[in-house]
């Protein structure tokens, strides 16, 4: 079976006017997320996690490497292709604050992505948004009001309903749980989840949380420095990970267990 | 340091070239030619023919440019259209006035400025708001009515300050101090307004920063919060609309040396448009330039100094 | 810091209302637009609205004073001034639109271009730009009328085109600073062309600083006009021009210095009319924050001290800090209510809660240093022994960093900028220890071996930008260490972190405590800090304290809903891809929260008394908790009667 994304030796150099002054973003990254899983990808700040997800929606050029969307190469492809591309692999953002265009209604930002079809007119555009709304559990009375009047939890899920009113197969989540509250955080992985089970599609899960990898991806990615370092199925990478640097990763996390600690301060002792 | 001014000097040259080869241009857009402009309506054509060729006129306008830029390299800048002067005697022989009420004018409006932003920033209250009404004021009022202002107050009535013309420093140098006292306060005017402001601004950015309330959460006095950090932050902004009100300054000095009969460039430049003597136009708007990007290059260097990151990213 | 002030969300679709109109809100704007108006109308309706024709003479009245038949005198001919001043509006005015409207456009249109693609367009247009904005503005207006004589709009749109230069630096600016927004780039992914996200998305966000810099343009344009016609280049006499009745009054000037009144004063009030215009539209698009100070003075935080401490309560003698009653409010607004804290040497104490429940503001509290607007009120506030409510601003300057000190959440921003570390160790612990240069370096080496800094002369000699998150956090720890205070204060220090990292500083902040008894106060939204780290922890939920007790205790067994909801939705103890508890409905803005229990409407178990009465901490000391019905079943009104009386007679 092939895969719904395969990334093939991706590189992205940043800056650089001059050759080889570059940093690099991605150092020939390679791997593949499968049409209905998640797919965590997990790193800290400079991993390049955030740089892959980008390379895949086009916002960032690549320098070298290949990225396979259902079998057709779009690595670099052009304005028109990637417009209708954007029915197919969406994205959700970190910040709720930010993701939302304050001077617009809220079904007017999730139509949005309805807007590249020529063959989607204005009112069946906005009925859809509507029930995607209802979907994640804002009313439909709500619809023409500015982002300003909803929590941050709120934002963050009219910001998924944006994502997939054009029915993807693909959202790439950039750190969609991390600005979030912890109660808040579960309710939108909760929604995710269901979302994922009813409708079929794929996520691309970017995250430095690895208790949340834990609970929600069928396989996950290890990035450091823009190098693969690890990947496979969350049990195997985090129960028993081979790198040592996956293994620092791990233990370093720390636990929401305090008799953990007494352990190890026993071990210790 | 030294790399930072070479490679400032480096991107200015073009940039004097291009303006230098514009004004030239328009300079040379002039309905009829120079030559007509000199003799006026009533002239004889062979005084006519013999001007032009003098002037170089035949030539093709990239050739009159060519030939004026490699005098200029060397110095000569042509000569006026009336006087028949050299312009860069003429320039030479004001330069000095003109700079003498930019350089004091800015000294004065940073002096006075940075200090009421700074009051501003730190007692508030009433001292604030009047300091931000001066502010306004100060931008609003045009330097010429105010100079006419301050010359019926101070000169007419109360005889404090010649209201115009120049006493030489050879001459009387508390004469000269005295002459030069209300053209550079005129000047300086809106130079304090603005700078107050942005000093104003500046400071109290910095005060609402994290390591600001680091600091005083840390026991760190208030004083020395505001006189080293909040000030050196603030530098940067500051340093800037100081080199942008220097620019400024240079419109002003035009004015000002009209309304107080001072003979330097300003007063040139203004005589030169009515008598639409160009070369000598061409000269002034060259030595401008010069200035505008010599005070570039200072205010670059100031950034270097002051900001350790501007200089990284470079 | 602005989250405790979020604005409660209204029930009826209402938009931020447009610019303009909260722009005429302000009375300065107002004021400045209406004269606005009455200049340009008067100026567009001068032939009807002027009492004689601006060339009239009357030689009889020559340089009569204001009086019933000229408003505003005469000049020399016996012309009337304000009909001068009227139709010398349309000159003025028109060429100060001519430069805005030049000026707006390129700007603009340039701005966007440069901003948007980036690349080699935006270096293209900055090179533009550079050497248009060496080009001397005033002289080379005055070249272009030595050229084209008398043509004041060749001048103005001139000027126009070379100041656009600058507005061009600044669209750029809010161009590129916007265009990596996230909606900016949802849009873009959405599958919107380029100019539909310029138009939609960046247009509406740069148009503020358009007018802003507009405004500033339109006072300058109309200076460098009036000066023009002051020096007889722009319209001729005897039209009439703002400048050139200045030009003259000034012929008069030592015997009818009358004149100058009203030809500078239209000048003058028109300019101040457009910068005060700019001013209003910058303060009201800018973000605002109702916690930006507007001088140093009003950074002070006033304390006052309500009613008698609590005389039920154990108070423990030696505690480092101690915290009875703490309110802090905004106004009317109670952000803070009923919280107490106390701290026992060598002890770590972690606060947690979710955004917006006090936490920050009860740490701040702690050091007398609240946001600008804010008041703080105690029963009791006790710092290593001294009353802070009592003392003054300067002995409580003393106070901090000696005995209580603190480290920010930012590890980088947290440092000044512009200093170097070396120089910043060197001002605290002089501060703190008042030596010498040498003595300060030596004690700044001692500090950085404590926090376990590795390579010392590098770090010292750097520029915070210039240093890792975690070497910067250690820097700030170490920074806090310079008084040798008797606790830490430590706001989320590890949220900003990389994991790996996070872990070492917790470690470093463990091994402080054991190695030189400090105690901390840690404030986090981290469970898992809490369990590495802390020995008790203070659970805070709407402003409020709703449970308190040791960690391991709290952990096994919460006796707060609040509490065992919160542990529950943590995916960590969770099975793959099981559905998390959750918690509905929302957390209660500052203004709304209730009487009784804040959780109540959130809760399952609530029962009617919850939101009756106001509910008290209740407990021993070492475990109390806010809830009537609490998990374990155990009524917490059973301990400590007298506390209750006390608490209800305040």
């Amino acid at each position: 079976m092939s895969s719904l994304v395969e990334v093939e030796d991706l590189t992205v150099v940043y800056g650089g006017r001059r050759r080889g002054t570059g940093s690099r973003g991605l150092s020939s990254v390679s791997l593949d997320v499968r049409a209905g899983e998640t797919l965590g990808l997990v790193g800290e700040s400079g991993s390049g996690k955030t740089t892959l997800g980008r390379a895949l929606l086009g916002l960032v050029p690549v320098t070298s490497g290949t990225v396979r969307f259902d079998g057709e190469d779009i690595t670099h492809a052009h304005r028109r292709r990637r417009r209708a591309l954007s029915q197919r692999i969406q994205v959700v953002f970190q910040n709720p604050y930010l993701s939302l265009n304050p001077q617009r209604s809220i079904v007017q930002s999730v139509a949005e992505t309805l807007t590249a079809r020529s063959d989607v007119g204005r009112e069946e555009s906005r009925a859809r948004s509507i029930v995607m709304l209802e979907r994640v559990g804002i009313p439909a009375e709500a619809a023409d009001r500015y982002p300003g009047s909803f929590s941050g939890g709120q934002r963050q899920r009219i910001a998924i309903a944006r994502a997939l009113v054009p029915e993807p197969d693909l959202v790439i989540c950039d750190e969609a749980v991390s600005a979030l509250d912890l109660s808040i955080q579960a309710q939108v992985l909760n929604l995710l989840v269901e979302l994922q089970d009813e409708l079929g599609l794929a996520y691309l899960f970017i995250t430095h949380d690895l208790a949340v990898v834990r609970h929600l991806c069928h396989r996950v990615a290890v990035l450091r420095h823009g190098e693969l370092v690890e990947s496979g199925s969350t049990d195997s990478v985090c129960t028993s990970p081979s790198h040592p640097y996956t293994r620092t990763l791990m233990s370093s996390a720390p636990v929401a267990d305090p008799r953990e600690r007494t352990r190890r301060i026993a071990v210790s002792t | 340091m030294l790399h930072l001014v070479l490679r400032r000097v480096l991107w200015s040259l073009p940039s004097l070239g291009i303006v230098s080869a514009l004004t030239f241009v328009l300079a040379s857009l002039t309905p009829g030619d120079a030559a007509r402009v000199v003799l006026g309506t009533n002239t004889d054509p062979a005084a006519y023919d013999r001007l032009r060729d003098e002037l170089g006129l035949d030539q093709p306008l990239w050739s009159q440019y060519g030939s004026w830029l490699t005098g200029a390299v060397r110095g000569d800048l042509g000569s006026s259209l009336f006087t028949r002067e050299p312009v860069a005697d003429i320039l030479g022989s004001r330069l000095g006035v003109t700079l003498s009420l930019i350089v004091g004018a800015t000294l004065l409006a940073a002096a006075v400025g940075v200090t009421l932003g700074l009051v501003g920033a730190v007692r508030g209250g009433v001292v604030g708001r009047v300091t931000d009404a001066l502010a306004m004021l100060g931008m609003a009022v045009p330097g010429f009515w105010l100079g006419l202002l301050l010359i019926l107050v101070f000169a007419t009535q109360l005889g404090w300050f010649p209201a115009t013309g120049l006493t030489p420093f050879a001459e009387d140098p508390a004469g000269w101090l005295r002459s030069y006292t209300l053209p550079v306060l005129t000047l300086a005017t809106g130079g304090i307004a603005v700078i107050a402001k942005q000093t104003r601004g500046a400071v109290l950015d910095a005060m609402s920063t994290e390591y600001v309330r680091a600091l005083r959460a840390n026991g760190v006095p208030d004083r020395r919060i505001v006189l080293r950090h909040c000030l050196k932050n603030a530098a940067i902004p500051v340093t800037t609309v100081v080199g942008l009100v220097m620019i400024g300054l240079l419109g002003g000095t035009i004015l000002v040396e009209q309304v107080f009969a001072l003979p330097g460039l300003g007063q040139l430049a203004v005589s030169a448009t009515l008598s639409h003597d160009l070369p000598v136009l061409v000269g002034v708007v060259t030595v401008y330039t010069l200035i505008v990007l010599l005070s570039n290059l200072v205010t670059d260097i100031g950034y270097g100094w002051l900001s350790p990151r501007m200089e990284a990213a470079r | 810091m602005t989250e405790h002030l979020a604005a409660v969300p209204p029930a009826a679709p209402r938009r931020r209302s447009r610019l303009w109109l909260r722009v005429l809100r302000r009375p300065a704007g107002a004021v400045a637009a209406a004269w606005l108006l009455l200049v340009t109308g008067a100026a567009l309706l001068a032939d009807r609205v002027a009492p004689y024709g601006p060339l009239a003479q009357d030689l009889r009245s020559s340089y009569a004073l204001p009086g019933r038949d000229h408003l505003l005198g005469t000049d020399q001919l016996g012309r009337d001034i304000l009909s001068r001043v009227v139709h010398g509006g349309q000159v003025s005015l028109l060429a100060v639109a001519q430069a805005v409207v030049v000026f707006v456009a390129i700007g603009l249109a340039l701005g966007l271009l440069a901003g948007y693609q980036g690349g080699r367009t935006d270096r293209v247009v900055m090179r533009i730009c550079d050497i248009a904005l060496a080009i001397p503005l005033v002289v080379t207006l005055l070249i272009v009328l030595a050229i084209f004589s008398r043509n004041e709009t060749a001048a103005m749109l001139t000027f126009g085109s070379l100041a656009s230069a600058g507005l061009v630096r600044v669209v750029r600016a809010a161009t590129m600073s916007v265009r990596r927004d996230d909606y900016v780039l949802a849009a873009e992914v959405a599958g919107l062309r380029s100019s539909q996200v310029v138009v939609r998305h960046v247009l509406p966000r740069v148009m503020p600083p358009v007018v802003v810099q507009a405004s500033v343009l339109a006072c300058s344009a109309l200076l460098v006009e009036s000066g023009l016609n002051y020096l007889g280049l722009g319209v001729q006499p005897p039209t009439p021009s703002w400048g050139g009745l200045v030009s003259e009054a000034s012929a008069a000037i030592t015997t009818h210095p009358w004149l100058l009144v009203p030809s500078g004063g239209v000048i003058v009030l028109s300019a101040l009319a457009f910068g005060v215009l700019g001013d209003v539209v910058r303060d009201v698009s800018a973000d605002r924050s109702a916690t930006a100070a507007s001088s140093w003075r009003r950074l002070r935080t006033a304390a006052r001290r309500t009613g008698a401490v609590s005389t039920g309560s154990r108070s423990a003698d030696d505690a480092v800090i101690e915290v009875r009653g703490l309110r802090v409010t905004a106004g009317d607004v109670s952000l803070v209510e009923d919280v107490d804290l106390v701290v026992a040497p060598g002890e770590i104490v972690g606060v947690v809660g979710e955004s917006g429940c006090g936490k920050t503001l009860t740490l701040s509290s702690v050091l007398r240093l609240l946001p600008p607007g804010l008041e703080l009120a105690a029963d009791g506030l006790t710092v290593a022994g001294q009353d802070v409510l009592a003392l003054s601003e300067r002995d409580c300057t003393r106070l901090r960093g000696a005995s209580v000190a603190f480290v920010p959440q930012e590890p980088v921003a947290g440092l000044d900028p512009v200093m170097t570390v070396r120089s910043q160790l060197r001002e605290v612990v002089r501060v703190h220890d008042g030596c010498g240069r040498a003595e300060a370096d030596r004690r700044v080496r001692e500090l950085l071996e404590q926090v376990r800094l590795p390579e010392p002369d590098r770090v010292l000699a750097s520029y915070p930008h210039e240093l890792s998150g975690g070497m910067a956090q250690r820097v700030a720890i170490a920074r806090a260490l310079a008084g040798r205070p008797r606790v830490l204060l430590a706001d989320e220090p590890t949220t900003a972190l990389d994991v790996t990292v996070q872990a070492e500083i917790l470690q470093l902040l463990g091994d402080l405590r054991s190695e030189t008894g400090l105690a901390i106060v840690i404030v986090t939204h981290d469970w898992g800090v809490v369990a590495e780290l802390c020995d008790r922890a203070v659970v805070m939920y709407a402003g409020r304290v709703v449970e308190q007790g040791p960690v391991v205790d709290l952990f096994e067994r919460p006796q707060h809903h609040y509490t065992q909801a919160l542990l529950g939705a943590n995916p960590a103890g969770a099975r793959f891809r099981e559905t998390l508890p959750s918690i509905p409905g929302r957390v209660p803005a500052p203004g709304e929260r209730p009487e009784g229990c804040a959780f109540a409407d959130r809760c399952r178990f609530r029962q009617d008394d919850c939101t009756a009465v106001p509910v008290h901490l209740l407990g021993p000391e070492e475990r109390k908790v806010r809830c009537l019905h609490p998990v374990s079943g155990e009524d917490p009104s059973s301990t400590d009667r007298e506390e209750c009386v006390d608490v209800v007679a305040r």
